[in-house]
């Protein structure tokens, strides 16, 4: 208990401290922790589909592009307010969302993941068509649009940080009280138990399609913030599947996929990673990959997961498990037959 | 214990699901030729018990032995091909198959022997009929035929049945009941799971009353009291 | 005019053969084992290259060079089966997609490594030059009737396979009730083994035509997925005969958008794919 306790309180830190950032880090430091704002959210929508909502996508770099795009869009082709394109991208990604969810859902588990693949490949390909975009190899932001964000350069890190923070912030919030409301709940309970959950009568196509369209926004703002930290756009950068979907993939199972920490303990721990191993090249994706599987073969719940053990709650409380004997026999005598099929 | 002349000896075996405990410390023999019945209300973990025999359950205690030599561990495939044969609850057929591959399956997976497709269309001329037919499109009845015949092809010594009855009409049932003895006639053991209780113990040359996971009753059918027999299935 | 949409069309209809090709062992392992290879293009373009160093290094000629990778590749699947794939059928989706995405990306980064990223190509000698004259202009390359009538032939082989031999009913039993498969003592787990030896016989075969019929690079495998993908589902799941008609659908969808330019030709592909899904998501004949 103590040791919980003590974990919340260095969490509650930690909060405190990237909240403050720009006025405790150097610059370096700064653009170092922009970029974890942006891949925390992304490894939150990720967890979110597949550790709750049991929607594996493969797909959601479609949306970080879309959201690059449209902000180049307004801001630098329409001259729309900066930060009202930031907002604008987001709901031009949710308005791609849509049809795609209508396609994609007709699909099942790793067809469905593979459909969101064919269609961010499309929206890549299609972008590398619009001229004022840059066509095939893209084109840098004006730089008008980088000054808007602040003319000095600390001034302008600082702000686009706490752009990417705020990110971050509302992405936890909002998925903190999904996952304490009632759709929540039942998502666990899903999760946990399909038949159950269906029996107890949560609507489960209501709350995936919840959150596979309340993701999107999320990912459009973040290709929005994070065209802002690379100041260009092109095809194969906002719309890479390796940055923004394997990567992030990578990251949550190592943390603890369907848990709330894990986002958070993956993403550090890509960081500390590229940190001591950027020399590998290519074998740093093939050693994070390797990583991921050992892992998830040891602990589902990951990190976080081993962890939990010692901790013995969540450091942010959401649910309750309940006991392995009860589980036990829930699968003997309810189960009995369904659970055949499952093997 | 020395089960050399037993078929079948299942010597306090207990069976887990996690850490809940399925199966509690049950011994249960099946003599070569004998028709065995286990009944016991749902969930009492007469199917667990045959699971655990074919070699389906992943956490089993205790001693299994058939003709003497342990079971425990053992694939299924070998459990198979040594002479037990499963014809499982709910019949399980391969729908999209034919009523002749899925007979065939059994002939393939199990110990080759002298029962062959002519004794099975004996049995079953219905299915003779309708032998290329799907048989995910037959009737119930017609669909637990062709599991029994499926599972005489393997030439099994020990023959497991679980819940046959489910689900099917009377009349049907009838008819496959008057089945059991023709297999008991060419030396086959049988252990019969069953909810319904007149039928199973009207065939039974032994029977056990499962509750619970444990054996609450046993004995032979003519011997033991019908309302003693009803209070050990409740558990009154 | 005529007769340049005629060879157009045409054109769509021989690539169509080529994409059956891919989707086939696609079909079958998915439709088996229900899962997905996520790194089954990349096992396309590792046989290509293996392809290649037989041909450059022993200077074994194509075809001959394919004969002899079959077998391998059939040990080869069977093991990777049986001894890491095993391991995750039926367990939860993600641990799928993530265990065949890292041997994916293994594959990918492991030719890097060793060939570089340069484009390579196998040549087909005359077989490759060579044009059948169909009459009224229309024109059509020997290699890609070559390739199309091999893409019937193995449909129709498999096919025998499966509905005619032992070991395709209890590929059929297993892929209809895996559990029922192991209570009666078929093991599915050998059964699953076979039958992703014979689906990288057929990734040993589509390497075969595809290591001519254009480029490759360590890169390319997730274009040859996609394909693959998107014709298993257009044709429907489970249906083999389905898979050629979903391939000569993307292959003409291609040729089409391909008079444009290259992105256009891919584009036609994936849109014409979602048109399908949107219309009849079943496929085209499915199984299920």
């Amino acid at each position: 208990m103590v040791i919980l306790n003590g974990a919340r309180a260095i969490f509650a830190v930690g909060v405190v401290a990237m909240a403050a950032a720009p006025f405790l880090f150097g610059a370096n430091h700064v653009v170092l922790l922009t970029e974890f704002m942006s891949m925390l959210v992304l490894a939150i929508m990720w967890n979110l589909l597949a550790g709750y909502a049991d929607i594996v996508t493969v797909g959601q770099h479609a949306y970080v592009g879309v959201g690059a795009y449209a902000f180049f869009g307004f801001a630098a082709l329409a001259g729309f307010n900066p930060y009202l394109s930031i907002l604008l991208a987001g709901l031009v990604a949710l308005a791609i969302a849509v049809p795609t969810m209508i396609l994609v859902f007709r699909l099942r588990t790793a067809y469905l993941a593979i459909g969101t693949w064919v269609v961010a490949e499309l929206l890549m390909l299609a972008s590398g068509k619009l001229n004022a975009w840059g066509g095939g190899s893209g084109t840098s932001l004006p730089i008008s649009i980088v000054l808007g964000f602040g003319r000095a350069r600390g001034d302008r890190l600082a702000t686009i940080y706490w752009l990417a923070f705020a990110l971050a912030a509302v992405a936890m919030l909002a998925t903190y009280f999904l996952l304490r409301s009632r759709i929540g709940i039942g998502l666990t309970a899903m999760r946990d138990n399909e038949e159950g959950a269906a029996a107890v009568g949560v609507n489960i196509t209501y709350a995936r399609i919840l959150c596979f369209l309340g993701t999107a926004p999320f990912l459009g703002i973040a290709g929005a913030v994070i065209t802002l930290q690379k100041l260009r756009i092109s095809p194969p950068a906002s719309f890479s599947i390796t940055d923004w979907t394997v990567f992030i993939i990578f990251n949550v199972v190592i943390g603890g996929i369907g848990s709330f920490e894990g986002p958070i303990i993956g993403t550090i721990v890509y960081f500390l990673l590229r940190q001591y191993l950027a020399d590998l090249g290519a074998w740093h994706l093939i050693l994070l990959g390797s990583f991921s599987i050992v892992i998830i073969l040891i602990e589902k719940r990951g990190l976080w997961g081993l962890i939990r053990r010692g901790l013995g709650d969540d450091l942010i409380p959401i649910a309750h498990k309940p006991s392995a004997n009860f589980e036990g026999a829930a699968k003997a005598g309810i189960n009995a037959t369904a659970s055949d099929n499952r093997q | 214990m020395t089960g050399s002349h037993k078929l079948l000896a299942v010597d306090d075996v207990s069976v887990f699901y996690e850490k809940f405990r399925a199966i509690n410390h049950v011994d249960i023999a099946v003599e070569a030729g004998d028709v065995v019945s286990i009944i016991g209300a749902n969930g009492a973990g007469k199917s667990t018990l045959l699971k655990a025999i074919i070699g389906q359950a992943d956490h089993v205690e205790g001693r299994i032995s058939f003709a003497g030599e342990t079971i425990i561990g053992r694939t299924t495939e070998a459990i198979v091909a040594s002479g037990i044969m499963l014809v499982p609850e709910g019949r399980r057929l391969f729908p999209s198959l034919t009523v002749e591959e899925n007979l065939r399956l059994g002939w393939d997976v199990g110990r080759k022997g002298e029962i062959g497709f002519a004794d099975v269309w004996r049995l079953f001329p219905v299915l003779e009929d309708r032998r290329r037919q799907k048989a995910g499109s037959l009737s119930g009845g017609q669909q637990q035929m062709v599991a029994l015949g499926r599972a005489l092809l393997a030439n099994p010594r020990l023959l497991l049945c679980d819940e046959i009855s489910l689900g099917l009409a009377p009349l049907v049932i009838n008819e496959l009941y008057t089945l059991i003895p023709q297999i008991k006639a060419r030396g086959i053991g049988i252990l019969i799971v069953e909810q319904d209780i007149e039928r199973s113990l009207a065939v039974a040359d032994h029977f056990y009353c499962l509750l619970e996971g444990r054996v609450s009753l046993s004995g032979r059918p003519g011997e033991v009291n019908r309302d003693l027999v009803m209070k050990h299935y409740f558990g009154l | 005019m005529v007769a340049v949409w005629a060879n157009q069309l045409l054109q769509g209809v021989m690539l169509g053969g080529l994409y059956t090709l891919f989707a086939i062992g696609l079909s079958l392992s998915a439709g088996v084992m229900r899962f997905v290879n996520i790194a089954h293009g990349d096992f396309i373009v590792l046989t290509c290259y293996v392809l290649l160093l037989l041909g450059t290094l022993l200077g074994i000629n194509p075809v001959v060079a394919t004969l002899i990778v079959l077998p391998i590749a059939f040990l080869f699947g069977f093991g990777l089966q049986r001894f890491l794939l095993q391991r995750v059928v039926g367990e939860n989706v993600l641990l799928v997609i993530l265990v065949t995405f890292a041997l994916s990306i293994i594959i990918e980064n492991g030719l890097l490594e060793g060939f570089g990223a340069d484009p390579q190509k196998i040549s087909g000698g005359w077989m490759e030059t060579a044009t059948v004259a169909l009459g009224s202009g229309i024109n059509v390359g020997l290699f890609q009737i070559v390739t199309f009538v091999a893409a019937v032939a193995l449909v129709a082989v498999l096919d025998l396979l499966l509905y005619r031999t032992g070991i395709g009913a209890k590929i059929r039993a297993v892929s209809d009730d895996v559990a029922a498969a192991n209570l009666i003592g078929l093991s599915s787990v050998r059964v699953y083994a076979i039958a992703m030896g014979i689906t990288f016989v057929t990734i040993g075969i589509a390497a075969g035509f595809v290591s001519i019929w254009t480029n490759f690079d360590p890169a390319s495998g997730p274009t040859r997925l996609l394909v693959a993908f998107e014709v298993i589902v257009m044709g429907g799941l489970g249906s083999l005969w389905g898979s050629l008609v979903g391939g000569i659908v993307l292959g003409v969808a291609q040729a089409v958008g391909g008079q444009f330019d290259i992105a256009w030709q891919i584009m036609a592909g994936h849109i014409v794919f979602l048109i399908v899904l949107a219309l009849r998501p079943q496929g085209l004949f499915p199984k299920y």
